[in-house]
């Protein structure tokens, strides 16, 4: 469908399929970007599990299971509905489109706030790296507490990145929010909740990476 | 000369189009935002260019008593820092390819101008970081970083040093994605992959490195930053970190890196030698393929920066045999240059001087390069003065030569003028001198044993830095004298025609300086590139020399 | 010095410069012949082929397939052989001989120590023997250093919290320059030293009269492992009570983990159980030991290492017979039959 005059069309392309494709596109490309980006903290993280796999293992278990999976639950519920936003628009349904976006956010808004109650535990028990950073050994087993440092070291660093991911992905889904209510994305033209629903996956993604590596392989249920 | 420019005031042109600083600093033109960027990495040669003389300088006698030690070693930290991420990065891609890879192919933009303006910001920001850190004392690390010095020992503005070239990543990045996707969605109709310039293909694989190398490089740096502030231990072996393991993730990208700053330079070389041959050029799809061949193999050569640091004596046999596999497509590239010379119509113009400099000095570079490769020289030569040469004729010799000559191929494109046909030849020539008084006593010292980094040195290496400094002031003035006719052929220089060198390619069709939208008709590709034929008559043919 | 000399070529002064520096003439007699070749068919070319006049165009012929393929094999025959000479080398480099003497370095900011086998001690200068293998182990005390003599063709990396390894055989008299080749921080080009390579004769004459002459690091070893009561744990004879493993023969051995892991036990492996004992159980012993981390210096931990290696490897302590009834840690040793030589002893 050629539709030279369409209002988001922009003045280098020279028509709507073209610009949609590149977009699309450029979007995967930055996705590759971002894998290799993630790819240098698990390359560290995977290293020295193998070095030091005991105390990985150990402190692991500092970890809550119940939060992460929650968390993993509410990740794969969001990207439901990050689909379903664009599903709305594709069968030209304004106000459907709105309101998956809005509960994507709570989904996304959900998980930030569970992010930040696991990362105040770990601040009360001291598990933050740095000046304060405190490890009780579990007593019996060997005690490293640089290792586990590491260990959490990584947890925050992988963590961190994926939450400021999360931040970012809600601020581009809140800039959607009032063009999609204007009627701007519709069977035509969804481009925009396209591209930033493949970035909202990918996010989605190296969180069902980061829950079994960092919660649960190798860990021991007493 | 005076009508010429009102005439050229006259035509309008990206040039024309707004005049006050908003049109500048919001612009979303390819080719004002090339302007910009070719603005921005002069300052910064330029301020490179200053750390270096000042080594130079104070390698002229053996003892240190030029600057302090610790002044010595902020200075080419600086200049190492300055050159790599702030001019030789960015240098072709961003002022060169920004401007030619949508003229080039028929596009009217960039896939994404506003990216485009938002990856100079960064450019800008990440500058300023680096700036900061200068202004504010400097940094001793080195380019390198290395861990745990850096981490740890250092007492200098590591942080917002390593904060800068984080940043900057994120503005290679960008501009690769935006070349990846211009590349592949905006080619004109009939312009066909193998009907791409060669130019096209260099960019092409030079932003799969910025695409997929940067990344890792920005998520180290941060890494240094954070383990800097917090005492993570990731990289302190005190606190169970291996110190290695930053220069594996280090070198995985800044490997890669040295391909993103030379393979734009194959590809200007390659529009150069067809354009002043006035001829296909020889194995146009090897020449293509190689620039593939490099982008991929150079991902899997890093571990030879670390033959020595006790990695297993297997790994470094496996990383010494693809370091010597990825030096094939870079002879390939030699010779198909070379053959196209054969039976050319070659012209002497000062862009052809520099590409003719190019592939001597690359050919030693690259000679050089894979006796580095080589295990057992590596043992002699290592972080010696040796791959100071080495590094500098690629760089240098290679990169530079390449974006000199680029600049003076199309600066009358970029800015429809003219500019002094002597001067030039004589800055040509005085740069290819320069330079290989300057560099090569650097192999002599190298062999000889002098290390790398050294604020004073044994009595017996002076000669030949005596030799490398005079070398570097001949140097000096050939990049003075460019900057001093371009700017003037700005103001006095004649216009120029759409196409003065009579050259093909599609930048050659459309005005000069081109017009916003870079075409006034729409383009359309009917032939493969560099398609010199003899009955046709070359328009256009003007008489540059003369301005 | 004081003639005025233009140097090309260092010294040769170690068994492996030779080859070295034939294998650099080889390179540079190819890179010649490339550079010569490339810069010729230029400069015939651009001569013959001017322009001649302004709408004259080159011609363009098609890439013969097979001119393409020779220039990529030759270059990448050439580049194989090289490769395959330079490996060798570096294996020679990296692989002591059985004679070789073993010496320590330690790199710091800014000086390196050395220490003799027969205990002498030196700071940014080592006196060795002619003729005799030396191979040194080092470590650093902080960032990482790089010990290397231009002379004798050598450079190795050296790393705080392990060990790497160099060896060379000096063969010319002479004093050569020692360079710190890895940057370090502000004094780095102060880092330099060098090496004395003396007559066999004279080398024992400079250390019997040596005022820097002390214990042997395998003597200095064993006085520290009684005096930070190491021998209280590991028993040094049979059929003592032992809390902790053996040493005896445990130098160049596999030894099996708790987990069933194997190690092999070299020189990083025992500083790390002295650093970090429970970084790796032996299989059948309790995580009781202490860390000595802190508490003995590079050298220290250099001399403790070089006395357990001393300890030979001595079959009969490995088998079975130390485990009287009642300790702590029944089980076997932990260490597997002798998979390998030790490396050689003084």
């Amino acid at each position: 469908m050629h539709s030279s005059g369409h209002v988001a069309l922009q003045h280098h392309f020279d028509d709507l399929d073209t610009q949609r494709e590149a977009s699309t596109f450029g979007m995967w490309v930055f996705l590759c970007t971002e894998i290799l980006f993630f790819g240098g903290l698990f390359l560290l993280y995977v290293i020295y599990r193998q070095r030091f796999h005991g105390v990985f293992v150990q402190a692991s278990r500092h970890l809550d299971v119940k939060w992460g999976g929650i968390n993993t639950a509410v990740l794969i519920c969001s990207s439901l509905t990050m689909a379903l936003s664009i599903w709305a628009a594709q069968i030209n349904r304004r106000k459907l489109v709105v309101v998956f976006l809005l509960v994507t956010m709570a989904f996304g808004a959900t998980f930030l706030g569970i992010k930040a109650i696991e990362y105040g535990d770990k601040f009360h028990h001291h598990l933050v790296p740095g000046a304060n950073f405190h490890y009780a050994c579990p007593p019996g087993e060997e005690c490293h507490p640089e290792q586990a440092q590491i260990f959490f070291s990584l947890y925050f660093c992988l963590t961190g990145l994926h939450a400021m991911h999360m931040v970012v992905g809600l601020g581009i889904l809140s800039c959607l929010l009032l063009p999609a209510w204007r009627g701007r994305y519709n069977a035509e033209w969804h481009n925009p909740l396209e591209c930033s629903g493949l970035y909202w996956h990918f996010v989605d993604i190296v969180w069902i990476f980061l829950f079994p590596l960092l919660y649960l392989i190798g860990r021991h249920v007493a | 000369m005076d009508t010429n420019s009102a005439a050229a005031l006259d035509r309008p042109s990206y040039l024309t189009d707004g005049y006050g600083w908003k049109s500048w600093l919001l612009t979303r033109d390819h080719k004002r935002i090339a302007i910009l960027y070719l603005v921005s990495i002069t300052f910064f040669f330029a301020l490179g260019g200053i750390f270096a003389m000042l080594i130079r300088l104070e390698l002229l006698t053996p003892e240190g008593d030029l600057v302090q030690a610790s002044t010595y070693n902020k200075l080419f930290t600086m200049h190492g820092v300055i050159m790599v991420f702030l001019f030789l990065i960015p240098s072709i891609p961003a002022t060169l390819g920004n401007f030619f890879v949508p003229l080039m192919i028929g596009a009217k933009d960039l896939a994404f101008p506003r990216i485009n303006l938002l990856s100079w910001y960064i450019y800008i920001l990440g500058g300023a970081f680096t700036l900061w850190a200068l202004i504010h004392g400097g940094v001793d690390t080195g380019w390198t970083f290395y861990t745990p010095f850096s981490t740890t020992y250092s007492n200098t503005y590591v942080v917002s040093t390593a904060l800068g070239v984080f940043i900057l990543g994120f503005s290679s990045i960008l501009t690769g994605l935006n070349f990846i996707v211009t590349i592949h969605r905006m080619r004109a109709p009939g312009m066909t992959w193998f009907r791409l310039p060669l130019f096209i293909w260099a960019h092409y694989a030079t932003s799969l490195i910025m695409v997929l190398g940067t990344p890792v490089i920005a998520v180290t740096l941060l890494m240094v930053a954070v383990e800097r502030v917090l005492h993570l231990g990731l990289f302190d072996p005190k606190l169970g970190g291996d110190p290695i393991l930053f220069q594996h993730l280090f070198w995985f990208y800044s490997h890669p890196a040295v391909y993103i700053m030379v393979l734009p330079g194959m590809g200007v070389i390659s529009e150069l030698i067809a354009a002043f041959a006035r001829k296909r050029i020889y194995g146009y799809r090897f020449v293509a393929f190689s620039s593939m061949a490099i982008a991929v193999l150079g991902f899997l050569v890093w571990g030879h920066h670390l033959f020595l640091t006790g990695q297993s004596v297997y790994a470094a046999t496996i990383f010494s045999v693809i370091s010597m596999l990825v030096a094939v497509p870079s002879a390939i590239k030699v010779f198909n240059w070379t053959a196209t010379l054969y039976e050319g119509s070659i012209s002497f113009q000062t862009p052809m001087l520099y590409a003719l400099g190019f592939i001597g000095l690359f050919t030693i570079g690259g000679l050089t390069g894979v006796m580095l490769a080589t295990l057992g020289l590596d043992l002699h030569v290592h972080d010696t003065y040796f791959i100071i040469a080495h590094f500098h004729y690629v760089m240098v010799g290679g990169t530079i030569m390449a974006y000199l000559g680029g600049l003076h191929y199309w600066w009358p494109k970029m800015t429809g003028k003219l500019y002094a046909g002597f001067a030039s030849k004589l800055s040509a020539l005085l740069v290819f001198v320069g330079f290989n008084l300057t560099f090569f006593p650097q192999f002599i010292l190298g062999y000889l044993g002098m290390p790398r980094r050294y604020w004073t040195y044994a009595p017996e290496f002076q000669v030949w830095n005596v030799l490398s400094t005079a070398g570097a002031s001949i140097l000096g003035v050939g990049y003075l004298l460019p900057l001093c006719y371009l700017t003037w052929s700005l103001f006095k220089g004649k216009q120029a025609d759409a196409n003065p060198w009579g050259a093909k390619g599609l930048e050659w069709q459309t005005t000069s300086p081109p017009p916003t939208y870079n075409f006034d008709e729409p383009v359309v590709v009917t032939e493969p590139p560099y398609s010199y034929v003899a009955e046709q008559h070359v328009v256009g043919q003007q008489e540059v020399e003369s301005a | 010095m004081s003639s005025f000399t233009l140097p090309f070529f260092p010294e040769e002064a170690s068994s492996i410069a030779g080859e070295v520096d034939a294998m650099f003439a080889v390179w540079l007699a190819i890179s010649l012949f490339f550079t010569a070749l490339i810069a010729a068919l230029i400069l015939i070319f651009v001569v013959r082929y001017r322009r001649r006049a302004d709408d004259e165009v080159g011609k363009s012929e098609h890439a013969g397939i097979w001119l393409e393929v020779t220039w990529s094999v030759i270059p990448l025959l050439i580049m194989l052989a090289m490769f395959a000479w330079g490996a060798k080398v570096f294996f020679v480099a990296h692989r002591a001989p059985a004679d070789a003497v073993e010496y320590w370095a330690f790199g710091k900011q800014w000086m390196w120590k050395f220490q003799h086998p027969e205990g002498n001690r030196e700071i940014n200068h080592l006196h060795v023997p002619l003729g005799q293998a030396i191979k040194l182990s080092m470590t650093s005390e902080d960032v990482i250093h790089d010990f290397a003599v231009p002379a004798f063709r050598i450079k190795q990396d050296v790393n705080p919290g392990t060990y790497t390894f160099t060896w060379f055989r000096p063969t010319r008299i002479g004093t050569y320059h020692l360079f710190c080749d890895q940057y370090c921080g502000a004094e780095h080009s102060k880092m330099v030293g060098s090496v004395i390579v003396m007559d066999p004769r004279d080398y024992a004459a400079w250390l019997a009269g040596g005022a820097a002459a002390g214990q042997s690091p395998v003597a200095a070893g064993a006085q520290l492992f009684s005096s930070l009561a190491c021998v209280t744990c590991h028993e040094m004879g049979p059929g003592r009570f032992a809390r902790g493993p053996s040493l005896q023969g445990l130098f160049g051995r596999q030894v099996v983990l708790e987990g069933g892991r194997t190690v092999l036990a070299d020189e990083a492996y025992i500083r790390e159980s002295i650093v970090q004992p429970l970084a790796k159980i032996v299989k059948g012993w309790q995580p009781i030991m202490p860390t000595y981390q802190g508490q003995v210096s590079e050298e220290q931990l250099a001399q403790l290492i070089a006395f357990i290696k001393s300890l030979g490897n001595a079959p009969a302590m490995a088998t079975g017979a130390e485990h009287p009834p009642g300790t702590l840690a029944p089980g076997d040793s932990g260490i597997t039959g002798a998979a390998s030589a030790p490396a050689p002893q003084k």
